[in-house]
């Protein structure tokens, strides 16, 4: 047992704190903000494009497909120090979720099409699972896709698509037989979101803002080679996604990140009558609670990360991961929300507006959305069935 | 013994429960929130009319004369429809601070406009620094001929945009975090030096904040004492205290039955999502959290029987408010919380009334101060 690092790891970390500290400039860090900033599409994409250029863009893909080829210290320690320097994920949809079904399961003629420009990004892909009446029971979904010579006919109602504003593509769980099991004939297919028929209409979430949307499929022709795998065995393929998705979302780094600016924001923090929120028994003892949990986490995560090694694909007990990473990060923006206090009923209009009132705005807006984050992704009530199912065997 | 409240109160709270239901319903909410006033003069002037702008005011100035709980009972109603009009900052928070005020004549000239719908006032009295505390001031109030000068900002301002005037707290006398020396104004918006920047709040009423530079202001327009604002202040914050944790009461009790109305509709997995144990014992813990929140408010209006009446002293009833505004805290952070989660990705959703509520209830939760600043002056009394 051992986590230390090697002379190498050390000289490794160097070279990515050195990497961010060059590259991600203060203005990339404002127009990133929390992912709803006016720039946001042209800067996420400049900055992948650097990670591109630099081959750091898949650190989890295997090194043939355009992987980073590191060993899990070196992908710990990277995520570390994405974490520590406020660097934002790379968007999840291309690189971490439809890329490694390409890869895993589709031909030799789709890895070359696809997997080039999800490295490079030059396409935007987004996720069409959820549908008005398939949420956390998603193998109920309706959208169907008619076999029809060379094509196949989609037409149906995908619903919080997050960012499809922005896609070129999308990747949909769509309906393709009725199966005696609602999991049998369901197909992952590939769909151009310039096709004739497809309408993208956004959503409103509660922090005002749009980064979710419904995206409607009315007689989309799709041509067949855009099926990944056989037809009708989509769930296979959408579960082993599902699984890695699971994976990625404890967000240690984030939060640890989350944690040293609540820490240093409450120590600057002025508590009232002269007083220190910091000093403040109640105040740490909520910190440190989020703290402990946090540092297991993190522990859980490697431990996850080195069976998966070993393993090829993460199991259930990712549904952990996601379950404890969510709850955490909600307690994070829950505590800004508390350094805010007054102001984090702020809307801020104008860059202008006093830095207390914006800062109070960023963090009501985190925590709003943050709400978001035990509901997708599998809510955590099903990732809780899936432990008590495949882990307990209850 | 009996928890019920009076015909009159049943009364009033049945007339708002029906206007809320029949005339102020989410789309009217919407329509009203996206005008250029940010509220509706038109309902103002309904509410007028129907006397719910009287409730706190003495009856010498044409008040309805109400005690806490007639106040209470009328937020718990106004609560469940969200509302955007000034009620709190102008009724519930200016116009008690002014209705206990021994300022006649002062008294005499605004309350009947406040109760006309003719003038609408707030309290400025948050500071840069002072977070929760309300003796913590640094805006200063000097003596010039036949008045003061003010000087200092206030931040955080609700309806300020909105308002006639301000009640500002001062210090007029001893240091920064002194409860002594310190004084309450009546500020008339219009007045010289008076500037205010703007902003939404996230339960779409606004907030300002104000900078009084070289603020003249009269000796006529003391609200108290000189030098006994903080006095003034603690006499009635159980009042309002009390009042905000019965709006939120009043919003717990919308999002449990919508939440459980929701929970029969939606269907997952071939079930309505109600019928699952998981969320049903979610659902009972929601509907314990409201339960014990208005065992709470009732025990605190109960309470504000007894002080008038005598019995315990303002300090009690103040240690019963905290707790009371602890407690609410709590109750109305599970109950936000769960009622966005169990309606899954369509409480996420600015189209639906749920997260507007939450966010009122975030609201409340900071006013005057958030459930740790209580639990802990509860703690320590």
């Amino acid at each position: 047992m051992d986590t230390n690092f090697s002379k190498d790891d050390i000289a490794f970390r160097d070279e990515v704190r050195k990497f961010f500290d060059d590259e991600f400039d203060s203005t990339l860090a404002k127009n990133l903000g929390d992912g709803h900033g006016d720039n946001y599409k042209e800067s996420i994409i400049a900055w992948q494009k650097k990670l591109y250029k630099k081959g750091w863009i898949a650190p989890n893909w295997p090194k043939e497909f355009g992987g980073t080829g590191w060993t899990d210290t070196q992908k710990f320690i990277y995520e570390s120090e994405r974490g520590l320097a406020g660097v934002p994920d790379v968007l999840p949809f291309g690189l971490k979720m439809v890329g490694p079904v390409i890869y895993t399961f589709g031909t030799q003629g789709q890895k070359e099409r696809f997997l080039p420009k999800i490295l490079s990004s030059d396409h935007w892909w987004c996720q069409g699972y959820s549908e008005p009446g398939a949420g956390s029971d998603l193998a109920s979904l309706t959208t169907s896709a008619e076999y029809a010579g060379a094509n196949y006919l989609v037409n149906g109602r995908k619903i919080w698509t997050s960012l499809a504003q922005y896609a070129d593509w999308i990747f949909c769980l769509v309906r393709t037989s009725k199966g005696a099991r609602k999991q049998e004939g369901i197909s992952f297919l590939l769909i151009d979101m310039s096709s004739p028929g497809v309408t993208v209409k956004p959503i409103i979430t509660i922090d005002g803002r749009h980064s979710l949307n419904e995206v409607l499929f009315e007689n989309v022709s799709v041509p067949v080679e855009n099926l990944i795998g056989e037809q009708d065995k989509g769930w296979t393929y959408a579960k082993a996604l599902l699984a890695h998705e699971r994976t990625n979302m404890a967000e240690v780094a984030d939060s640890k990140r989350m944690l040293t600016e609540l820490k240093d924001k409450a120590s600057k923090s002025i508590g009232g009558g002269g007083r220190c929120l910091a000093d403040d028994q109640v105040f740490q003892k909520q910190v440190s609670d989020v703290e402990l949990d946090l540092m297991a986490l993190e522990y859980t995560e490697l431990r996850a990360l080195a069976s998966i090694a070993e393993k090829g694909m993460p199991g259930p007990e990712s549904s952990l991961l996601k379950i404890k990473g969510t709850e955490i990060s909600q307690q994070l923006h829950e505590l800004h929300l508390k350094v805010a206090a007054h102001h984090g009923g702020a809307i801020a209009l104008t860059e202008e507006q006093y830095d207390e009132i914006k800062v109070g705005s960023d963090a009501r807006n985190r925590y709003l959305y943050g709400r978001a984050a035990t509901i997708y992704g599998g809510s955590n009530e099903v990732q809780r069935n899936v432990i008590a199912k495949a882990v307990l065997g209850l | 013994m009996n928890f019920d409240f009076s015909e009159e109160q049943t009364m009033i709270m049945d007339g708002i429960s029906r206007y809320v239901r029949e005339e102020y319903d989410f789309d009217v909410r919407r329509t009203i929130k996206d005008s250029n006033d940010g509220y509706s003069k038109e309902v103002w002037r309904r509410f007028s009319e129907l006397g719910w702008l009287s409730i706190p005011f003495d009856e010498v100035y044409d008040g309805f004369g109400g005690k806490t709980d007639d106040l209470a009972s009328v937020m718990i109603e106004l609560g469940k429809g969200a509302i955007i009009e000034p009620y709190v900052a102008s009724i519930v928070v200016f116009g008690t601070l002014l209705n206990e005020s021994n300022n006649e004549s002062l008294k005499k000239e605004i309350i009947p406009k406040i109760i006309h719908g003719n003038y609408i006032g707030s309290f400025a009295y948050i500071e840069e620094q002072s977070r929760f505390e309300i003796t913590d001031i640094k805006t200063s109030a000097i003596k010039c001929d036949g008045g003061y000068t003010l000087r200092g900002q206030k931040l955080a301002v609700i309806d300020a945009d909105k308002s006639d005037g301000f009640i500002v707290s001062t210090r007029t006398d001893n240091s920064q975090f002194s409860a002594d020396g310190i004084s309450l104004f009546l500020v008339d918006s219009e007045s010289q030096g008076v500037s205010l920047s703007n902003y939404k709040t996230m339960d779409v009423h606004s907030a300002s904040v104000i900078t009084f530079e070289d603020t003249f202001v009269s000796d006529e327009n003391l609200i108290c004492a000189l030098g006994n604002g903080y006095a003034h202040i603690k006499s009635v914050m159980p009042q309002i205290l009390l009042a905000l944790c019965s709006e939120a009461l009043g919003i717990m009790e919308t999002l449990n039955k919508l939440t459980v109305e929701y929970s029969k509709t939606r269907t997952q997995f071939g079930s309505p999502i109600g019928s699952f144990q998981a969320l049903q014992h979610r659902m009972v813990d929601n509907f314990m959290a409201y339960e014990q929140a208005k065992s709470m408010v009732y025990r605190g209006l109960c309470e504000a029987n007894n002080y008038l009446s005598g019995s315990i002293n303002l300090d009690e009833f103040t240690r019963v408010a905290h707790a009371v505004k602890a407690l609410v805290a709590k109750s109305s952070k599970q109950i936000g919380d769960e009622s966005i989660q169990i309606h899954g990705g369509i409480g996420m959703t600015d189209e639906l009334n749920i997260g507007h509520l939450v966010k009122r209830l975030m609201m409340i939760n900071v006013e005057f101060g958030d459930g740790d600043f209580h639990q802990k002056c509860f703690g320590q009394n």
